[in-house]
């Protein structure tokens, strides 16, 4: 893997994330990234599922909101150290998905995406009735939580380099499946289900195990956002919108590919940014969403990186 | 029937229905390793439906399938699969957007032999010349002819290194030149020990290919015997060939 181009891309992204802001203490930069990373680490992960194995998963907010408030709720509620919160937010988050993955990865098609838009709203339901956890006014931590990452201002720092670590690993692990004998049967999942079957692909325990995968990241993820945050409530944390973009990014980017969905994320990750921050567009930024989606469905299926493939050819050789 | 520890697949007594329709019938039969064994019958007798049983696709209602000494009557297609069962499609089923060699190599990785990767690669390479492909190994799937795909069909089945092929209509829809290809690759699988039941409309080849004929009829079985003793049949001829000169052609070209 050392040998491969890619691998040192990967590399080299990661390394333009770190130094980029922390030049000049660039604040503003800094926050703009935080969300570039957090959309490249769900559209990744997602991408493994979409991309893959070709399960249109709706719910991969359920990931990012569950990691967020059981990494809060540990840290709020036990005095938790930050990382171990976030280690068994990752670790619990990706169990709970092989149990239900095991489960709802029997329907196929339509019926799987709409199983999985009802595991959003039975968790949402969970965590609005659940005390514990605050009910629906959700989980506030004091700032006091910052102290022993260096005070508030340096925490954002850690908190920021710790994203980019879960950005990284989530490309390394698109990148690591995608080379790997489990992603080329994932792949095979997503031509044609029955043949791969046929063809000896255990399809129910690789399809539960990608389900699982795909939910660690994003946990730590949505664990690392909203410690940063101090606050976390249901309608953010399982916020069905995120899911949709996350789809929206994928296709835009190329699904099945780690360098599309990552462009794919930075890009709509910029524009978002851009049209929300517009005096004209701020209220339309969903609906140019919704329309970017529709004329890449109609006319650019395979994304960006069916572009870039179709005008450069040795691109296939060295991009994954 | 009983168990003679030779055979590598032995049906007994296997029967599937789907709604009022019993597509096969109390079939039994047996495979020696090495054989060719031809199964023909009319549309609808039940030939497909009956690979289908065997590589798990579908759950027989009663009766058993052993393979290899093993009995797989209701394992998932997988689990068939990892055991050396390996089977083509009347309607071909490539991996649309992969290569033909990524295709060949799923089928060598997660094949009887359970490959890692690097490994599987070689192996899908012997299978891709072996049927011809090989300058089409980096084409996408969905870009080749029909021939093409059966031919896909066929090297996909074989880089899983099976003990036992089933062969489902591979010459139909090809030409006279392509279905003597094929030939000679079936005849070649067979010298490299493999075991293969072919359903074939093409009556001079299978004739030609088989060591023994199956006829099935309405999910039973209408005859069993040696390619010219099924030609001779009464009841084959009446229900299947129909025409008297067809079979007595057949009967002298086998």
């Amino acid at each position: 893997m050392l040998r491969r181009p890619f691998f040192w891309i990967i590399a080299l992204v990661i390394a333009a994330f770190v130094v980029l802001p922390s030049i000049g203490n660039n604040v503003e930069l800094r926050e703009s990234l935080v969300l570039a990373c957090v959309y490249i680490t769900l559209a990744s992960n997602l991408n493994l599922m979409l991309g893959y194995a070709g399960y249109i998963n709706f719910g991969s907010i359920v990931f990012f909101g569950l990691g967020g408030y059981i990494c809060v709720w540990l840290v709020y509620a036990h005095d938790w150290p930050l990382a171990w919160s976030l280690l068994v937010a990752g670790a619990g988050v990706s169990a709970l998905a092989l149990i239900f993955g095991l489960g709802i990865l029997r329907l196929r098609g339509a019926f799987f995406a709409l199983s999985t838009i009802g595991i959003v709203e039975g968790v949402q339901a969970f965590a609005e009735n659940f005390t514990p956890w605050g009910g629906s006014s959700g989980i506030y931590i004091s700032p006091q939580v910052f102290q022993p990452l260096g005070g508030p201002g340096r925490a954002l720092w850690v908190i920021y380099f710790a994203l980019v670590a879960t950005m990284g690993a989530s490309l390394y692990l698109s990148y690591a499946i995608k080379t790997s004998k489990f992603g080329l049967g994932l792949l095979a999942i997503g031509q044609n289900e029955d043949a791969a079957a046929i063809l000896g692909v255990p399809t129910p325990r690789y399809k539960a195990l990608a389900y699982s995968a795909s939910a660690f990241l994003p946990a730590i993820a949505g664990g690392l956002y909203f410690f940063k945050g101090a606050f976390i409530q249901p309608s953010d944390a399982f916020d069905l919108t995120l899911s949709t973009e996350a789809i929206v990014i994928c296709m835009l980017g190329g699904q099945g590919t780690v360098t599309g969905v990552a462009l794919g994320a930075y890009l709509y990750e910029e524009l978002r940014g851009y049209l929300l921050t517009s005096s004209t567009f701020a209220n339309f930024q969903l609906t140019i969403a919704g329309v970017l989606l529709l004329v890449i469905v109609l006319f650019f299926p395979s994304g960006l990186m069916g572009f870039i493939y179709s005008r450069f050819p040795a691109a296939k050789r060295v991009l994954e | 029937m009983t168990t003679d520890g030779t055979a590598i697949l032995e049906l007994d007594r296997v029967s599937k229905r789907f709604g009022g329709l019993q597509a096969v019938n109390n079939l039994s039969f047996t495979m020696k390793p090495g054989e060719i064994l031809g199964l023909i019958g009319p549309n609808g007798a039940g030939k497909s439906t009956l690979f289908n049983l065997i590589n798990g696709v579908f759950a027989p209602n009663t009766g058993k399938i052993v393979f290899n000494g093993i009995d797989i009557t209701g394992e998932r297609p997988f689990v068939v699969a990892r055991h050396g069962l390996a089977r083509t499609h009347q309607i071909v089923q490539p991996l649309t957007n992969m290569t033909v060699l990524e295709n060949c190599t799923v089928g060598a990785c997660f094949g009887r032999e359970n490959l890692p990767l690097y490994r599987a690669r070689d192996i899908a390479r012997e299978a891709v010349q072996l049927t011809g492909l090989d300058d089409r190994s980096d084409t996408l799937a969905l870009h080749l002819t029909i021939a093409g795909k059966k031919r896909l069909e066929l090297a996909r089945s074989l880089a899983a290194q099976p003990k036992l092929l089933l062969l489902d209509e591979v010459l139909a829809g090809l030409n006279p030149t392509e279905v003597e290809h094929m030939i000679g690759v079936i005849r070649k699988i067979r010298d490299s020990g493999v075991t293969i039941l072919i359903i074939e409309h093409l009556m001079q080849a299978i004739m030609s290919l088989s060591d023994r004929i199956v006829v099935l009829n309405y999910g039973q079985k209408l005859a069993e015997g040696l390619p010219a003793e099924v030609a001779r049949d009464a009841a084959v001829i009446e229900a299947y060939l129909g025409d008297p000169k067809l079979a007595a052609e057949l009967e002298g070209q086998a």
